[in-house]
């Protein structure tokens, strides 16, 4: 597809839909109504709305802890996330799951982890089950440069190469794990090579939402003809802490990224009426914001359901 | 019984899941070696003949990720089935069977389930050792949302496993090596066995004894003995660690008064002493309760000490015989696991 053709507006509203989101969390969170911990998405937004928009509906998404960007891009319920956050019995999962456990199986949004890698080989499995199905749809699998020093990601992917599984893993790599820097973790930062000993298709893509929408729109329909593993790596910059609200330490105090983000202002400039779209953003937060801020924490006999299926 | 056949522990295993991956396509089953020519202890033998290797493979040794991707196909409708040889080998899917497949269900408030069937075998014979031979049951059974049963008969582990198979939750299968060729009736219909009850194997009045996988063959040999002392106890067959059925244990307790507990495994912290808490709570008057299981070491390898580190018939029989007379003064015959002297190895 060329540029011009491109869906900006919908790229800009996801983006910037995402970002505010992530600033509204910022000025609630010192009032303590979301009491849980938050691992927000600021500075990696390029990768879920350019990821998103070359998925398909049927796609399955597995996202984890640092889920919001991804959940919003692919367009789950935003109230019942607000509400969630809350704590709230209207969340997405009657607020016992909270931030870092987001899901939606609307849009095929799998209940996030907290445990970095944790989530992979459930994609894999998820992908393995679309194979013996012979359906044709594709898994999406997001995790962080960290998961790589698991065992169970190597583990991981040598088996959906075994298995010829139609899967995406898409690393968002923001070279630290907390603030332990990839070269403090690998002897060599080489994770295309490693990854294509293993067998896959990889490939590091640069960081512009359109160029990544674009290569993944490319691998999805080849995996989604062939049934094959692929891999890509985009390198991002998480602008908040691992956790909480305040600033990454990682980050220079005079990076020009923490004072205007470039892609934001790129995607703007390509959108006539951004403003609109600025407006309608605040107005679905705020809404969203009202929603949870009124609804009703769950029961207290709710602490026992669902401990087990009642399916 | 009608329409039953006499078979092994480790057939029936295979009967109940060869008739449930023949009614439904969405049964699948996976584990290092099971196409090999042994079919773990026949259990699995040929499945990728009759089902087709998309349904029946072997696997890298990645334990823990296989957990993590039995849990995600079982999130896109699958009921899988993984094999391990040796429960010791469970520790290396703790993370994914503790905090992934225990939880899912949780944290989407039911909307997701994850119906996995995770066998694997108690390695205790032939000098297996310290690896190869834990049960470590109780770690699973104390995590919410985990399914834990052990069932000992031929008739059971059939019943069990076609229920686990269909059961919406996570299910560890806990098979022992030393029951996989005993033998009895099994039905040849497709059945299912409760997840949530025991069995009185044998009835009595005396003392009850209560085991659970190969310990209530040791019990019941200790019964046998205690027939020379006239001494008549009821023999209890747990099945399920997870869903106690302590109703069950309640009304024996009642009636004999008396209760041995004898487990698989070490007793600080585990089965044992959750039994004997939940007798003392719901009972109204105190009773003696005892508890037996292995030495708390690891487990030795050469016989001469293997031997005393598990609870054998002939010491649950003495223990018996001691609580009912307040005596001291017999010792019964020794008693020979046939199963366990005859097996040679090499695994």
């Amino acid at each position: 597809m060329s540029k011009e053709k491109f869906n900006f507006v919908e790229a800009y509203y996801r983006y910037k839909k995402i970002r505010r989101t992530e600033e509204r969390i910022t000025e609630i969170y010192p009032t303590d109504k979301i009491k849980s911990p938050v691992h927000l998405s600021i500075g990696q937004e390029s990768i879920a709305v350019g990821c998103s928009m070359a998925s398909s509906k049927k796609d399955i998404i597995f996202s984890n802890y640092r889920g919001h960007a991804h959940f919003i891009a692919h367009g789950g319920d935003y109230k019942a996330f607000w509400s969630e956050l809350y704590g709230k019995s209207n969340g997405l999962s009657s607020g016992k799951a909270g931030s870092m456990h987001l899901g939606d199986l609307n849009i095929n949004f799998m209940f996030t982890s907290a445990i970095v890698a944790s989530s992979i080989p459930n994609a894999v499995g998820y992908a393995l089950a679309q194979k013996i199905k012979n359906l044709s749809n594709v898994v999406l699998c997001y995790h962080g440069d960290g998961a790589m020093d698991e065992g169970v990601f190597w583990e991981s992917i040598n088996f959906a190469s075994l298995k010829q599984l139609p899967i995406l893993f898409i690393c968002e790599n923001n070279e630290y794990a907390i603030y332990s820097h990839l070269k403090k973790r690998m002897y060599q930062a080489n994770i295309i090579e490693r990854v294509r000993s293993f067998g896959l298709k990889a490939k590091k893509i640069k960081n512009d939402t359109f160029t990544i929408f674009e290569e993944t729109k490319k691998i999805l329909k080849k995996i989604r003809m062939n049934s094959t593993p692929h891999f890509i790596e985009i390198s991002t910059s998480r602008l908040k802490d691992h956790v909480g609200i305040k600033n990454s330490p990682n980050m220079k105090k005079n990076d020009s990224r923490l004072i205007e983000d470039k892609e934001l202002l790129f995607l703007r400039s390509k959108v006539k009426d951004f403003k609109k779209i600025d407006k309608k953003i605040e107005s679905e937060i705020d809404k969203a914001i009202r929603y949870a801020e009124k609804s009703k924490y769950p029961k207290q006999n709710e602490i026992l359901s669902n401990v087990f299926s009642n399916l | 019984m009608s329409n039953s056949l006499n078979l092994s522990y480790g057939k029936a295993i295979y009967e109940g899941i060869y008739q449930s991956m023949l009614n439904n396509p969405n049964v699948f089953i996976f584990g290092q070696g099971i196409d090999d020519y042994k079919g773990h202890y026949g259990t699995t033998l040929n499945l990728h003949k009759k089902f087709g290797k998309e349904r029946a493979f072997d696997t890298p040794i990645s334990e823990d990720s296989l957990t993590g991707i039995a849990i995600g196909s079982s999130l896109a409708g699958m009921r899988p089935i993984f094999v391990h040889q040796r429960m010791d080998f469970l520790m290396l899917c703790m993370n994914q069977l503790v905090n992934m497949a225990s939880k899912i269900c949780y944290l989407s408030n039911g909307i997701q389930n994850v119906p996995i069937v995770i066998r694997a075998s108690i390695g205790r014979s032939w000098g297996q050792g310290a690896q190869h031979s834990q049960s470590l049951y109780s770690f699973f059974a104390h995590v919410p949302g985990l399914k834990v049963i052990a069932p000992t008969t031929p008739y059971d582990v059939k019943g069990g496993i076609i229920a686990s198979i269909n059961d919406n939750n996570p299910v560890i299968f806990v098979e022992h090596r030393m029951l996989y060729e005993n033998k009895g009736l099994v039905p040849q219909k497709k059945y299912e066995i409760s997840l949530s009850s025991a069995r009185v194997t044998k009835k009595g009045s005396d003392l009850t004894l209560i085991g659970v996988s190969y310990t209530v063959v040791d019990c019941l040999r200790a019964s046998e003995i205690l027939k020379d002392k006239k001494i008549d106890v009821e023999v209890i067959d747990l099945i399920c660690i997870s869903n106690l059925d302590i109703k069950t244990i309640i009304k024996s307790a009642k009636k004999t008064k008396k209760i041995i507990i004898v487990d698989n495994d070490w007793l600080y912290c585990g089965l044992a002493s959750e039994i004997a808490t939940q007798v003392s709570e719901k009972l109204k008057f105190k009773i003696p309760i005892e508890r037996m299981g292995y030495k708390f070491s690891p487990c030795p390898t050469t016989r001469n000490l293997e031997d005393n580190f598990y609870p054998s018939a002939n010491v649950i029989a003495k223990k018996a015989y001691e609580m009912i007379t307040n005596k001291k003064d017999w010792t019964p015959k020794k008693i020979i696991n046939k199963e366990i002297l005859e097996f040679k190895g090499p695994f």
